[in-house]
């Protein structure tokens, strides 16, 4: 949809070879060295410092480079049974499959597709591979999901040695030839346009948005390109007849204030390239959780409660390798009609015990028990503190620390032998190992 | 119903009743306060279907009868009518509206019929007994500090009051505990005590009981059963559910034989708890007690701001020990001591500490350390 831009974005001028990073001495279409048309050209090249980072297709990427005789063909991601497809390869997209698509639908679309459940312990792991390689460039980055992050290249140059875009361009090509997958790169000089520009050129993408043509640019295209105008926000404008950014440049602030409310003053500033909003590295952690969606509903205790306890046992874990504790414990459920209940409860001191975190989800879910079906559970803790307060001994409950210990000990039983080698009598005997899964099987 | 009073009195009677209205209400007449007019007074009443407090205000009645208006509006009302001020309150004829006039002012609220009104103090209480107000008031304030607010051991969110024999004599005794420290106080049980069941008395009642026994050398009536405890303070009346569950065996968990004794002045410790304490980031963080021959050191260290020490004089002949605890519990219970000297008894830096009163041998708290 963004292939009617204006035709200044990527023009050669004095750009370089995004193959062999050697900057071209003039205009031309093919890099003077080693002859790829690869080339990224731009005006203010050299002055931008602001990008955003995409992985392409980053699931099947991952599945595609672990398993090379899927390369030419269509790969999608998705889960289970009512899965729906989380990530489908730019193969099986020519065939119209979409994310968040309904399988069934992707699979009539594309039969010849390969459907791999997803394996998010490796994708988290190459995520965070990518990071690590982020964090090399610059202090400043601000990860918005586990395979796309902000980047604020600003003042590092002769750190590098090289303007931002060359260390985008080398990065780039490290992640393909050491992580395997391909990244797509938006570089301009706010959050909204680079994350407008990685989307731009996808994938193998690098897409430069100035200052001076912001204005130009964006006057063509769509308001939903503006972040937080979606399905509904888009129609709302639609029915003003306002449909592209173009026309909300025209419109005062005043004016689009009083009819969006704060939404208003968003769209006055995003149509304008004005975006001061600043990439923020290490956003707080404010909670620590896990859920899962089952293949069929389940209703009965007696199916939800191993579940439970197996979702408590990795935030326990997450919390302990993060030396952090949460004092509040929320209990997510999601109806079979897709009605959210959360329930929560705090307790009297901060924990980072799965056995505390499940006993006390497991008494917010015993009253959630009543029939309803469910076809999502979910567990976590908030109020994050550090570890000094955290499972204190207690006067009373003589046995905490005796359980803390066991607790203590199964863990360290998995560290050495994997996470099935002591189970509780809740999970036992329930555990499957998903395919091709060697974080859980160790 | 026809009824004129006194300001004040009005005043102080809703002043003890509408407290026990919770602010927000599923159940609309829950907001009410029930008001019945007979004889020579105006009964109030109010509840929360746990708890529900009545008391009696002198009144002149002209027509007697019953109604229930919300309790929060007519504190208000009351309490911004002028002081010596007379009131008039009288419902409509329909009953569906009660005025409220005083002076030249006039209210008109809306009622809900008395007869909707919850009824809690029904029921027998075959135990009865009679504390004065003062030891009614050191058991509660000695242990009240120590209720716990975790939901998840609801009965721990009360004080378990209860008869036991020590030396040969039957005391009175209560005890609160939210797993970090637990306080004990007793007094000598009164006559009619004997066999009464061990009750766990809910925060909320405690807290309104403590307001009710300010007033000193007034007697009051304790009534209760296995599920609800009744005092009767003067005019007022307060009845409560109990919580319903076992108080752990709190015995188990005081140090008998703990052997190491420190013994500091009460009032400059706390003063030097709360001094070194203003360094750390949050109340409840660790205080180190680096306990050796006559002396106390107190060291707080908080890695984003600095530390603190503070040295104090104590009494001390063991071996030196160091050990941390909530700041915040410190000052809590030396609050609560009365004497000059606190004394504790330590072990370990693992184990329990037990804290002595000087001048309460009936009062003792634990408290468990922190790691530092």
């Amino acid at each position: 949809m963004f292939a009617s831009a204006s035709p200044s974005v990527n023009d050669p001028d004095r750009g370089f070879c995004r193959d062999c990073l050697t900057t071209q001495r003039e205009s031309s279409r093919r890099c003077e060295v080693c002859g790829s048309p690869r080339l990224v050209g731009h005006p203010e090249l050299y002055r931008l410092s602001l990008a955003h980072i995409d992985c392409d297709a980053f699931y099947a990427a991952v599945e595609k480079r672990d398993n090379p005789g899927l390369k030419d063909k269509p790969v999608i991601i998705g889960g289970g049974k009512r899965g729906v497809v989380s990530t489908a390869c730019y193969i099986a997209r020519i065939h119209g499959v979409r994310s968040a698509m309904p399988m069934f639908k992707a699979l009539e679309a594309c039969p010849q597709a390969t459907v791999i459940k997803p394996d998010m312990e490796k994708y988290v792991r190459v995520g965070r591979e990518v990071r690590a390689m982020m964090n090399e460039l610059t202090p400043l980055v601000e990860p918005l999901s586990i395979d796309e992050a902000f980047l604020d290249l600003a003042g590092t140059e002769k750190l590098h040695g090289m303007p931002p875009a060359l260390v985008l361009g080398r990065f780039a090509l490290r992640v393909e030839k050491e992580i395997g997958i391909t990244v797509s790169v938006g570089l301009s000089y706010c959050k909204f346009l680079a994350k407008v520009a990685s989307d731009f050129r996808k994938p193998r993408g690098f897409a430069v948005i100035g200052e001076a043509e912001a204005l130009d640019f964006l006057a063509g295209q769509p308001v939903t390109l503006i972040w937080g105008v979606g399905k509904a926000f888009a129609a709302t404008l639609e029915k003003d007849g306002i449909r592209s950014i173009g026309q909300l440049q025209l419109m005062e602030r005043g004016d689009l204030m009083k009819r969006y409310g704060t939404m208003g003053d968003r769209l006055y500033h995003l149509s304008r390239g004005h975006d001061e909003r600043r990439v923020k590295a290490d956003r707080e952690t404010k909670s620590v959780s896990a859920e899962t969606t089952f293949d069929t509903d389940l209703a009965s205790l007696a199916d939800l409660v191993p579940i439970l306890r197996g979702l408590s046992e990795r935030v326990s874990a997450r919390l302990k390798k993060a030396g952090i504790a949460g004092r509040t414990v929320v209990l997510k459920l999601k109806s079979q009609d897709f009605h959210i209940r959360t329930r929560n409860r705090r307790l009297g001191d901060p924990t980072r015990l799965a056995d505390r975190i499940f006993q006390t989800g497991l008494d917010l879910l015993k009253k959630e028990a009543d029939g309803t079906r469910y076809r999502l559970i979910g567990i976590g803790v908030t109020d994050l503190t550090d570890l000094e307060k955290a499972d204190p001994p207690d006067l009373v409950d003589v046995l905490a620390r005796k359980r803390a210990m066991a607790e203590g000990a199964i863990d360290l039983l998995r560290d050495r032998f994997g996470k099935t080698a002591v189970e509780t009598g809740y999970t036992f005997g329930k555990y499957r190992p998903r395919r091709n899964d060697p974080e859980t099987e160790q | 119903m026809r009824v004129v009073l006194e300001r004040s009195n009005l005043l102080k009677s809703l002043g003890h009743v509408h407290r026990v209205v919770e602010r927000r209400n599923t159940i609309p007449i829950l907001s009410n306060v029930l008001l019945s007019a007979e004889g020579d007074s105006l009964q109030l009443k109010a509840t929360d279907l746990d708890l529900e407090v009545t008391e009696a205000a002198p009144a002149t009645v002209e027509q007697k009868g019953a109604t229930t208006v919300p309790a929060y509006l007519l504190y208000d009302i009351v309490r911004k009518l002028p002081d010596g001020a007379e009131v008039m309150l009288r419902t409509d004829e329909d009953g569906n509206a009660m005025s409220v006039i005083s002076g030249r002012s006039s209210f008109r609220l809306q009622c809900l019929p008395q007869s909707d009104f919850p009824e809690l103090s029904a029921g027998t209480f075959p135990h009865t007994f009679r504390l004065d107000s003062k030891a009614l008031k050191g058991l509660i304030e000695k242990t009240q500090f120590a209720i716990s607010t975790e939901e998840t051991r609801y009965y721990l969110n009360g004080i378990y009051l209860h008869t036991i024999e020590t030396d040969g004599e039957l005391k009175l005794r209560a005890v609160a505990t939210d797993g970090h420290r637990l306080a004990r106080a007793e007094i000598e049980a009164p006559a009619g005590s004997e066999g009464m069941p061990g009750i766990i008395i809910p925060r909320k009642t405690v807290s309104e009981l403590q307001k009710l026994v300010d007033e000193p050398d007034v007697t009051a009536t304790v009534e209760l059963s296995d599920t609800k405890i009744r005092f009767t303070i003067g005019s007022v009346v307060l009845t409560s559910k109990l919580i319903d569950g076992t108080f752990p065996d709190y015995q188990r968990v005081i140090p008998t034989g703990n052997d190491k004794k420190l013994v500091i002045d009460r009032q400059s410790f706390a003063a030097a708890v709360d001094r070194v304490s203003t360094i750390s980031s949050e109340r409840g963080r660790a205080v180190k007690l680096s306990i050796a021959d006559g002396q106390l050191t107190l060291t707080v260290n908080n890695p984003d701001s600095g530390s603190a020490t503070e040295e104090l004089p104590a009494e001390y002949g063991s071996d030196p020990l160091d050990i941390g605890f909530n700041a915040r519990y410190l000052l809590d219970i030396a609050a609560q001591l009365s004497g000059d000297a606190a004394e504790f008894m330590l072990a370990d830096a693992g184990s329990p500490t037990v804290i002595h009163d000087s001048a309460d041998e009936h009062a003792l708290y634990v408290l468990m350390p922190m790691r530092v």
